[in-house]
């Protein structure tokens, strides 16, 4: 498979009045045409910041893109100057948000916003754009699309919105869908019905996937490769099947162990991470997990692990080997 | 866990909300039938799971049973004493033993209040301490949750989520109550945080003998930490059983749908999983379709799903189901 992005020590940094937020830290990955990449991590490491400059949708002031490069087909989409970029976004690579209010705009109708990207986007006229846009609606599962093309978007369900939004987002053929959370405030009903339609869609048009989120079920279920965020850095990264069957990560292990699981009956005591993530603002020396770690040495509070290959196509920020307990 | 004493017995329980028009006159013109009539006990000592996609009444459920909605219908028993008889002075000396931790541990907490007062203020309504007894017993309550008893005067804007929500617990347990609903406790909270937070739950039970109606999104973790487990729909509970009778046997055709769509953390096991995806939305509870109220997404509806209304029965073993294919 041939490489379709490759993002390279990007550092995002946001300064605010209580001081700089370190959002992203230096995270480098790359994506496969085709391929699936799942994202977790908890709420504010920075998983939201690192697809955004991939976008280049971080707002400035106060965020700012401090360093690395994100490669897309060749070219180093943060050299790009804005209408370069706005070419990218929608036609290339394409985003759906965990609130689709915040991108749909609620006084123009839902037909009226997607045959518009196709005929900016695709140079189509009025009529191609309003054909393309039934199909659209009909391939994201909008029932009697054409009663809905004029309706706004309030008059939509969560779910139905969620779908008007990978419809716009799929007008173009993009080779890249970047979702970010988009089934977070939904159902799990309707999550199981988005997910679906994203995959079946992926597999119909061969797009790569970035998919974002907490829920490490989803993920499961989903990506072939995963990375594992922490503090605004990748902790951990490798094949879905290794990252669950065999977590080198200390916080990847016990994110993993405290969850329960909706197929298994659990009469054990939930397993817990004491303390709290790290504040942005004021990241410790060393390890950012040392904090909260178990498998903790000296030399965790004085350096920060890089990410570093343990296995075939396994990556680990860590200095101990969970299997002895002892540093590598 | 549960010696099967009922602690909580509600019957037939309603409670509908009214649409009005008009600007001098109000008439009115509909109802929202945010729960329709649910029957069920809660035990002693047990957790009892309320789940069911959003908008289907667990919340309006909960609110009316511990009367902060009058129902509509319908009585709610309290250790045999009927609430919705009840009013004034009765009633809140019964309240008293009864308390709710809400879902939003940033929108609960009064920004303006010390943790002090927050927790004291059920001590405070139903006059249970004197001025000095609070302090003692805030003190007493931030160890039971875990929380440094010196935080007394700070504001809950200096806590994270998860220390807001131990200060929800607080307040919850300050009048010595027997019952408590929790509704989505641990929604709003980080992963890692989730877990810390069920403990406490749990170990609280344990040290204070409580009963909780524990409503909640996550069926991952309801099958933890519940006892029995019931299944809403548009304002009815389908069904209700054991917990691992309910997840390993479920017989609801809505139940089996909702429970399959739960995402599982392991990639072989999603592999093999057959997902019943269910086609479209809730409908509305302001004119929920006829007969069975699931017939509108249901694969197996019959031509008598959308006639008749199927009954609320035991099919053995505490497992409670309604649908006229079981
Ligand atoms: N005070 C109210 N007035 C009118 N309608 C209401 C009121 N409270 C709730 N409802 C309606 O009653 C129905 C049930 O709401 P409720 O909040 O109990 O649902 P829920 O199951 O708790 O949902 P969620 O999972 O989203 O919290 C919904 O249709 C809601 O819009
Ligand atoms: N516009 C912004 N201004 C200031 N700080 C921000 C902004 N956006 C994000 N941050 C901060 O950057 C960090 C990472 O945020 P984000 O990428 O949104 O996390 P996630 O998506 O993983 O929840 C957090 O500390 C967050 O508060
Ligand atoms: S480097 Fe040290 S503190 Fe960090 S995760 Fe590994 S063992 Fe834990
Ligand atoms: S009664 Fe009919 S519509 Fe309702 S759940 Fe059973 S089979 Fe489905
Ligand atoms: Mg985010
Ligand atoms: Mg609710």
């Amino acid at each position: 498979m041939a490489t379709l992005l490759e993002v390279r020590d990007l550092t995002t940094r946001f300064h605010t009045l209580d001081g700089v937020v370190h959002a992203v830290n230096g995270i480098s990955y790359t994506l496969e045409e085709g391929q699936t990449l799942g994202i977790v991590g908890e709420s504010g490491c920075g998983k939201s910041a690192s697809v955004l400059s991939v976008m280049r949708l971080i707002p400035e002031p106060p965020g700012k893109i401090a360093a690395g490069q994100v490669i897309y087909r060749g070219q180093d989409l943060l050299k790009l100057n804005e209408s370069q970029m706005q070419h990218i976004r929608g036609k290339e690579i394409a985003m759906v948000f965990q609130d689709p209010m915040t991108s749909l705009n609620p006084v123009l109708t839902i037909g009226r916003q997607i045959s518009e990207a196709l005929i900016v986007h695709m140079g189509m006229t009025q009529k191609q754009a309003y054909q393309r846009t039934l199909e659209l609606l009909n391939m994201v599962g909008i029932p009697q699309a054409d009663s809905r093309y004029g309706d706004y978007p309030h008059q939509f369900s969560g779910g139905m919105r969620q779908r008007v939004m990978i419809a716009m987002a799929l007008a173009c053929m993009p080779s890249i869908l970047i979702a970010d959370e988009p089934t977070t405030a939904l159902d799990v009903t309707i999550q199981a019905q988005i997910i679906d339609l994203v995959k079946t869609l992926r597999d119909r048009l061969g797009m790569a996937v970035i998919w974002i989120t907490h829920d490490l079920g989803i993920i499961a279920g989903l990506a072939e490769k995963v990375i594992v965020m922490y503090a605004g850095f990748i902790v951990e990264r490798g094949d879905v099947d290794d990252i669950y069957d065999d977590p080198r990560h200390p916080y990847t292990l016990a994110l993993l162990k405290s969850l329960p699981r909706v197929d298994r009956s659990s009469k054990e005591r939930l397993a817990t991470i004491p303390g709290l993530p790290p504040d942005l603002l004021s990241l410790p020396p060393g390890c950012p997990f040392a904090p909260r770690c178990a498998y903790v040495i000296e030399r965790c509070r004085q350096e920060n692990p890089r990410l570093e290959i343990v296995d075939s196509h396994h990556e680990i920020a860590c200095w101990v080997d969970v299997g002895t307990g002892r540093e590598r | 866990m549960s010696d099967n004493q009922v602690l909580v017995r509600v019957e037939g329980l309603k409670k509908h909300f009214p649409i009005t028009r008009g600007i001098l006159i109000q008439r009115q013109v509909g109802a929202v039938r945010a729960v329709d009539g649910i029957t069920f006990d809660i035990y002693r000592r047990e957790t009892l799971g309320l789940v069911g996609e959003s908008g289907c009444g667990k919340t309006t459920a909960g609110r009316t049973i511990l009367q902060l909605y009058r129902p509509t219908a319908g009585r709610v028993f309290f250790n045999g004493v009927d609430l919705t008889g009840l009013k004034g002075n009765e009633l809140r000396r019964m309240r008293q033993r009864m308390q709710m931790i809400f879902q939003d541990p940033y929108a609960s907490l009064n920004p303006r209040m010390t943790i002090a007062r927050i927790i004291s203020e059920p001590l405070r309504v139903h006059k249970l301490a004197t001025p000095q007894e609070q302090i003692e017993r805030v003190q007493e309550l931030l160890r039971l949750v875990r929380l440094n008893p010196r935080f007394i005067n700070r504001y809950p804007h200096e806590f994270s989520g998860g220390q807001r929500q131990r200060i929800g617990i607080a307040r919850a347990i300050a009048s010595n109550p027997d019952f408590i609903v929790c509704d989505e406790p641990i929604s709003a909270l980080d992963v890692s945080i989730q877990a810390q937070v069920v403990n406490l739950l749990e170990d609280l039970q344990d040290q204070l003998g409580l009963t909780y109606l524990f409503i909640a999104h996550d069926l991952s973790m309801v099958r933890h930490i519940c006892d029995r487990v019931a299944v809403m729909y548009l304002g009815q509970i389908v069904e209700l059983a054991e917990k691992d009778e309910l997840y390993d046997h479920p017989l609801h055709p809505y139940t089996q749908a909702l429970l399959s769509a739960v995402p599982v953390p392991d990639p072989k096991v999603e592999r093999r999983r057959n997902r019943i995806i269910l086609e479209g939305d809730v409908p509305s509870p302001i004119n929920p379709p006829s007969g069975c109220r699931f017939h509108t997404r249901c694969a197996r509806a019959q031509e008598l799903c959308s006639q008749q209304e199927p009954a609320w029965r035991e099919v053995g073993g505490g497992h409670f189901v309604a649908c006229h294919l079981v």
